[in-house]
């Protein structure tokens, strides 16, 4: 009982002090404070109910002991990092994005087929992709070949559509000064519309980082060799092994925002111009 | 005319050649196994033969999109509803996981939207963890949710419909946040000289001017709810669902039965935004802010 007693007053304790930290004048500090405080709230609360109520430990287990067993199986979670983030998701990604950006291009110049991809590929984006997972893993084999394959037919879509739009973005009086100076095709869009295009782009990126991760890890559930993160997160659940399988969230949890975090790092290099950004 | 010429011709154009694509594709992935069978027959393979073995084996690589209707209308139309052979059936089950989950979604999303403007620690704390929340890949810990929830006692529709509410209450609460905000500093200022409570600002003013916001939102967060409930049904064979069928299909290769399963959500999917489309414009038009 003490527990819960001492999670519930330290969420009190927190709150109150968040409150006060968001009242005053914007500071740097706080912005980074009051969220942080916040998660570590919801984790001692998480562990307060945990041990306040007994719950067993096959259903929800404490974070502390997910640490606890995070820590010891550091070599297993890197193995399984490496198959699915760096050899699916991360190599899928760079194919996908890539594959869809050289399209957008190539359609570029055609507004005719244009006005036929853009709404076919927003149509796409929107259907349920990943149920082509196991039709991929079917043809091909169980390694991270398949999962790469699932995660380039996930990103393409988005990054198609969003690349296309993003490269009518410059603006009519932009590429009338462009053709009074009588620039060339490549050169007007090397020097005004790709520049123009990057917000988009780094937008469909973005939305790309987290499909890849969930595309991989899904994949894995069709078929995989005796490693991976979801190969590890199905497996164990079998066993009921859940602070294990909370350990692997916890590995794909911070991947997936470390992806995300350096896409929008660079995006923040790339669109120092645009209004969001400043 | 002009409209067919600057809008269905395009989209037509490419549908076209996707089809083209995937007849070839069937061909090509296909032939080995139509040149296998020819070689243990001894028979040579005429190029129309190839076409027509391609084109029609019962557990292609890559089904031709006819096999596929072919399926789907064996699978709809002329199965009893209630079979558990019947798509329709498989389909009901995953709609409701979705329409559950997305109503759970969104209500927790405008909820959050909510508070969030009104409350600039709730906005300070609770905003980063929201799009964190986005950056894990949730649809990973499906299995286990769906595990945990069962061990519980938690089983059916709400394990599913969870896994929906989790993919769809991001895009509303991000929507609603921006559409709470977009009333300008003249409007809540008119609203200050007329003394109105906060919750009569918000009701009167913050929610009227965000209803598009939020059908942009619904629109997403509907779609997103139907991968949820889909990959929900992925992990552990249940009863029923388009995405067990998918799962079973992979299971004995039966690539006409997983293809059916995946148009046929396709279809759910691009039915489900139309839907909210029309009530957008329904809606927008009779607030007289349609564009």
């Amino acid at each position: 009982m003490n527990w819960l007693i001492g999670a519930i007053a330290f969420w009190l304790g927190a709150w109150v002090l968040n409150l006060w930290l968001a009242k005053r004048p914007k500071m740097k500090l706080a912005a980074f404070v009051v969220p942080t405080l916040f998660g570590i709230t919801l984790l001692i609360l998480w562990e307060g109910v945990v041990r306040g109520f007994q719950i067993n430990p096959v259903l929800l287990p404490a974070p502390s002991s997910i640490g606890i067993r995070f820590a010891s199986s550091i070599p297993t979670l890197w193995v399984d990092f490496v198959q699915t983030f760096m050899k699916g998701a991360l190599s899928g990604f760079v194919i996908g994005c890539s594959a869809a950006f050289l399209t957008a291009v190539a359609v570029d110049r055609s507004p005719f087929l244009q006005a036929g991809l853009l709404p076919v590929g927003n149509f796409v984006a929107a259907l349920p992709i990943i149920g082509m997972a196991p039709v991929l893993v079917m043809w091909f084999g169980f390694d991270w070949q398949s999962k790469a394959a699932v995660v380039v037919v996930m990103v393409y879509f988005p990054m198609l559509v969003n690349t296309v739009q993003g490269l009518k973005a410059s603006e009519p009086m932009q590429r009338d000064l462009m053709r009074t100076y009588a620039a060339s095709y490549p050169q007007a869009l090397m020097k005004l519309r790709l520049p123009a295009a990057m917000p988009f782009i780094f937008n469909g990126l973005k939305i790309s980082t987290t499909l890849a991760l969930i595309g991989a890890i899904v994949a894995e559930f069709f078929g995989s060799p005796i490693k991976g993160m979801g190969f590890r997160i199905s497996t164990e659940v079998g066993r009921l092994a859940l602070d294990m399988v909370w350990a692997e969230i916890a590995v794909a949890a911070l991947a997936g925002s470390a992806f995300y975090g350096c896409v929008a790092m660079i995006e923040r290099a790339v669109t120092f111009w645009h209004p969001s950004q400043r | 005319m002009s409209w067919f010429m600057r809008h269905a011709l395009p989209i037509l154009t490419v549908v076209i050649a996707i089809m083209v694509l995937w007849y070839a594709g069937a061909v090509g992935l296909n032939s080995k196994w139509a040149y296998d069978k020819a070689k243990r027959a001894n028979v040579e393979l005429s190029f129309s033969g190839l076409i027509a073995d391609t084109l029609s084996q019962i557990k292609p690589k890559l089904p031709a999109p006819h096999q596929v209707v072919a399926e789907i209308w064996r699978t709809t139309a002329l199965k009893n509803i209630t079979s558990r052979r019947s798509l329709v059936f498989h389909g009901w089950i995953t709609l409701s996981a979705t329409v559950l989950g997305f109503f759970m979604g969104t209500g927790l999303g405008i909820l959050l939207a909510v508070g969030i403007v009104h409350s600039r620690a709730m906005d300070m704390s609770v905003m980063p963890w929201v799009i964190a929340s986005q950056t894990i890949p949730i649809l990973a810990i499906a299995p286990m949710v769906i595990v945990v929830l069962n061990a519980v006692g938690v089983s059916g529709l709400l394990p599913k419909a969870v896994i929906s509410m989790y993919l769809s209450f991001f895009p509303v609460v991000v929507g609603m946040v921006k559409g709470l905000r977009s009333p300008d500093h003249m409007q809540l200022d008119q609203m200050r000289t007329w003394n109105a409570s906060k919750v009569q600002t918000l009701w009167l003013l913050r929610l009227p001017s965000s209803t598009p916001y939020l059908f942009t939102s619904l629109k997403i967060a509907m779609a997103a709810a139907l991968v949820g409930a889909i990959v929900a049904e992925l992990p552990i064979n249940q009863n029923g669902g388009l995405g067990a069928r998918m799962l079973v299909g992979s299971y004995y290769g039966q690539t006409i039965q997983i293809w059916s399963a995946l148009i046929v959500a396709a279809v759910l999917a691009a039915v489900l935004v139309a839907l909210i489309g029309v009530l957008q414009n329904i809606t927008l038009k009779r607030m007289g802010m349609a564009r």
